[in-house]
């Protein structure tokens, strides 16, 4: 994508809502673009939490939503349109 | 970050964050579930949830639909009441496989059997998480719990098995590895007539995986990644599962059966005819 074309956008947002988290991991570990990793962080309960280490390469497919047991987060489509 | 996940409409958020361990593979059947009932399109006051006792019925509790939580390995009677009571419900079991398959073992095969219209959703997680780990019916052979220190020597049941013999229309098994193939398959089996049953095999990293050198949650999801393979339509007798061995996942049975309340309407009105008035929601 970087052969002199425009480049495009992050084609989605991943949102995390800690407070909820366990730290289990799945969503690390299922992203099928590597988005996520851990944070140094901890939130109140004491789990490291995941944050959206390459938010560029986000493709708001979802299935960080669809695995998480804690339903801590999601990823949604940009609205915006890239020509 | 005003963003609201999606699913939240579908959960009573004041009960969040759920007891569920971190690494449990049941907020992620819900999950599945959730994202099925949005699929469906059906009207949030007609799908009901009915969930017996331990990790798993406390499903009833976090979904904000109508749910009942009751007494341990009763789903299916209850269920089958509010069925009957109520025809134009669709009513969904959670529950795990100790309720539905060792305290509730005989109601499942008479449910079955009768062919009553309701979607089955059985956690698998081979053991009882609430109580202490105990064995299961389907906990595999060799497998410690708090009840076989020295490693199980029991057969376990095979429940795609059961559920095909007992009677059951549609008959699927996924992993919480497998949600979108989950979500899919509990989908089909609300909109089918019929007992239809889904089972989810789901890691306990607390006290199945933790006594059985499992890993945690984690190591357990990649280890039904690893070890699944999906064989649509296969024959149940072979899709018994191991110790860390292979779990033969997919649809096995979508067939057509007249339900309960199908053959009760046409029997009596073979019997009464112009005498017979059904009740409301049958027809």
């Amino acid at each position: 994508m970087s052969d002199g074309k425009k480049t495009r956008g992050p084609r989605g947002t991943v949102t995390i809502n800690p407070e909820l988290c366990k730290g289990c991991g799945f969503c690390i570990e299922f992203c099928p673009s590597g988005v996520l990793a851990f944070s140094d962080t901890f939130n109140d309960k004491g789990y490291h939490t995941p944050q959206a280490a390459r938010p560029e390469a986000c493709t708001g497919c979802d299935l960080c939503g669809a695995y998480c047991p804690d339903f801590a987060i999601f990823g949604s489509l940009k609205e915006k349109v890239v020509a | 970050m005003s963003r609201v996940n999606p699913v939240n409409q579908y959960l009573r958020m004041d009960r969040m964050p759920h007891i569920w361990c971190s690494g449990c593979g049941l907020g992620t059947t819900v999950n599945c579930f959730i994202r099925a009932v949005k699929d469906c399109g059906f009207p949030l006051d007609q799908v009901a949830v009915v969930s017996g006792i331990g990790c798993a019925g406390r499903v009833a509790g976090y979904l904000k639909l109508d749910s009942f939580h009751t007494t341990h390995g009763r789903p299916i009677p209850f269920a089958t009441g509010l069925k009957l009571a109520n025809p134009k419900l669709k009513v969904v079991v959670i529950s795990g496989d100790g309720d539905l398959f060792a305290i509730g073992g005989n109601h499942f095969i008479h449910a079955a059997r009768r062919n009553m219209d309701l979607t089955v959703v059985c956690v698998n997680n081979f053991t009882y998480g609430m109580t202490g780990g105990q064995l299961t019916p389907t906990t595999p052979i060799d497998a410690i719990s708090s009840t076989s220190p020295y490693g199980n020597f029991e057969e376990p049941f095979n429940l795609p098995f059961l559920a095909e013999s007992a009677g059951a229309v549609y008959v699927a098994r996924w992993t919480t590895y497998h949600v979108k193939q989950a979500a899919k398959s509990i989908r089909e089996a609300i909109q089918k007539n019929g007992l239809s049953f889904v089972e989810i095999i789901s890691p306990c990293p607390t006290l199945y995986g933790r006594r059985n050198k499992l890993g945690d949650g984690l190591a357990m999801m990649k280890a039904f990644k690893e070890n699944s393979s999906i064989v649509n339509g296969a024959d149940t007798r072979g899709v018994g599962m191991d110790f860390k061995g292979k779990i033969v996942c997919g649809k096995f049975i979508d067939r057509e059966k007249p339900s309960f309340l199908d053959m009760y309407h046409a029997t009596m009105s073979e019997r009464f005819g112009p005498f017979y008035e059904c009740y409301e929601g049958v027809q």
